[in-house]
């Protein structure tokens, strides 16, 4: 059984590339025929997973994991981690610097909106080490 | 599955030397170069034109009708594009144009720009509705509705479901004409005066309904020449068969220049870009939920909107400019005095979509969802040995491109020059080796 891993590395604050892993991970998913209305919800969690480690790490990673039975998200990250992740979690609430605000980003619905897009998630944060997200989309049959 | 074999860009053989130009420019990756000669891939062209704009040899050909055509039918409608407004210099009135396409044998004017003003109505009551997905995208550019076909399936839903003015200012004119004179409909030909090819495609292979009304496009490069002089003859206050033809609003004729659409639907949070490549990246950020305030997107292929087609003859900033100018001009009627609601209703059906868009799996690797992630896997090995120059001098696009052409069966790995240049000296190496073994 074929099963795809593919890794972007993703650097803090370079706003030049965000993004561009979203980009290339979408598109491989629709050259494999995976349902659009799946691609479109990884889609926008990927993104969001993407700018929350331009944004908010040190640095960090995205990696895809792909099965016949679904495609698995994670984000893996250096940086300051999350002390209250019920807060983080909650729409609204957002630590983003007025710069970043400033370019549109950061309005704090990122982690509420992965985890509503994605058909299971989880969160693990450790304050001064970093942040692992795990994103599992189902593919329909 | 679309039907395939519709489009209207062909090649020209005799005239394609097979450079790169095209292949690099095509926006979705529709051209290979085999056998020295530039080939389409049918599914996954969309019509835009790049390649007819970018071609040195003029080896890329929009098809389109020509000007004989109209002799098809007994009477012969003509529906202007709102582009055609900006081809002239010193218009001396918006009815110079139809009084021009009435001396060059058509029966009837139509201007698309009043398609536009009736599409543009229909258009503003589906954003009334708060239901409607947002954003709503426009459905006036054919091409950039085949690119979200192929490349953003799960943003048809949002596709406005009413149809392009062309089509109903033909449903329209036929209407009108017919019910003036009490002839039948089948000795009416509707003829779109078009700057761009994906409006034909749009007439032989409609996208949101089964049937065009429109019987044929002629470019306006086709008609220009012709069309030109007969605007030299032109004297204003020549009102000769002036009630044989149908005109649109200043916001209508707007709909030439990228945002007119836009601001004739008044829509308060809208967006308007223009430009293939443009087109793409807003499409991604919508598909990323990164614009949510967003109401409306109206996209189009060509750089400024329509005035800058690819069978257009005037360069597009400055037809850009005249209709600017020509629209600045004519008297300031909104929409919704230009068009009642009764107006719309009465076209019945021929205002909106009949059928829902289809996605066009053009992309896919395989059906099979396992096979596609083992073809997945082979073109990732095959894209390791490539140089990742994106040359193009193996007639694929790009060393993605090219990997995927040899998995996919259509292509050898020896097309990629540097990996021949490889072999060669490997083969060159192996020859010395034996001739120094063998030496007596």
């Amino acid at each position: 059984m074929s099963i795809i891993r593919e890794e972007y590395p993703v650097e803090a604050m370079d706003f030049v590339t965000a993004g561009e892993a979203s980009a290339q991970i979408k598109r491989m998913l629709k050259k494999l025929g995976v349902d659009p209305g799946v691609i479109r919800r990884l889609a926008i969690a990927c993104y969001e997973a993407e700018i929350n480690l331009v944004i908010h790490s040190d640095g960090g990673k995205l990696t895809l994991e792909l099965n016949p039975d679904n495609v698995t998200l994670k984000s893996d990250d250096v940086g300051p981690g999350i002390p209250d992740i019920d807060l983080a979690m909650s729409e609204g609430y957002s630590t983003a610097s007025d710069d970043v605000r400033m370019m549109g980003f950061g309005a704090g619905m990122g982690l509420a909106n992965m985890a509503r897009n994605a058909d299971h998630f989880r969160i693990d944060s450790k304050v001064g080490e970093g942040t692992s997200i795990e994103m599992i989309f189902d593919i329909k049959k | 599955m679309a039907a395939v074999n519709l489009h209207s860009v062909k090649l020209d053989k005799g005239k394609c030397v097979g450079c790169t130009g095209c292949l690099k420019r095509c926006p979705t990756e529709a051209i290979r170069i085999r056998k020295g000669r530039a080939t389409i891939i049918d599914e996954l062209c969309i019509d835009c034109g790049e390649c007819i704009r970018v071609c040195q040899q003029h080896a890329k050909i929009a098809v389109t009708d020509p000007l004989s055509a109209i002799n098809r039918f007994k009477y012969k409608i003509a529906l202007p594009a709102p582009a055609l407004f900006g081809q002239f210099k010193k218009l001396k009135d918006v009815n110079s144009i139809a009084r021009g396409l009435l001396r060059m044998g058509f029966s009837y004017v139509f201007d698309v720009s009043r398609g536009a003003d009736i599409a543009s109505r229909a258009i503003m009551e589906k954003l009334k509705n708060p239901n409607c997905p947002r954003p709503l995208i426009s459905s006036a550019c054919p091409a950039v509705l085949r690119l979200i076909q192929i490349r953003f399936p799960e943003l048809l839903d949002n596709v406005v479901d009413v149809r392009s003015p062309m089509e109903i200012a033909a449903s329209a004119a036929r209407k009108e004409f017919c019910e003036k004179n009490n002839v039948p409909s089948e000795d009416v030909g509707c003829f779109f005066i078009t700057p761009c090819a994906a409006k034909a495609t749009a007439i032989r292979n409609p996208i949101g309904h089964t049937k065009s009304a429109v019987d044929g496009a002629i470019s306006i490069i086709e008609i220009y020449g012709l069309l030109s002089s007969q605007l030299r003859r032109d004297k204003t206050g020549d009102e000769d068969g002036f009630d044989r033809t149908h005109s649109g609003s200043a916001l209508g004729i707007g709909w030439a220049r990228s945002g007119g659409e836009s601001l004739a639907i008044e829509a308060d949070e809208a967006l308007a870009v223009d430009g293939i490549e443009n087109v793409s990246k807003v499409l991604e950020e919508i598909e990323n939920d990164r614009l949510p305030d967003l109401k409306y997107f109206e996209g189009l292929a060509c750089d400024g909107g329509c005035v800058g087609g690819p069978i257009v003859f005037e360069n597009v900033y400055i037809a850009r400019n005249r209709i600017r100018k020509l629209v600045v001009d004519l008297p300031k009627e909104k929409i919704s005095d230009a068009v009642t609601l009764e107006e719309v209703k009465a076209l019945g059906n021929d205002v909106c979509f009949d059928k829902p868009i289809d996605p066009i799996e053009a992309m896919k690797l395989d059906q099979d969802f396992k096979e596609a992630l083992k073809k997945m896997d082979q073109i990732e090995e095959v894209r390791k040995k490539l140089p990742g120059l994106d040359c193009g001098s193996c007639g694929s696009p790009t060393c993605q491109a090219l990997a995927e052409d040899i998995v996919r069966g259509f292509a050898r790995e020896l097309d990629c020059l540097f990996l021949l240049k490889q072999k060669v000296a490997d083969m060159a190496k192996q020859m010395v080796e034996v001739s120094e073994l063998t030496r007596e």
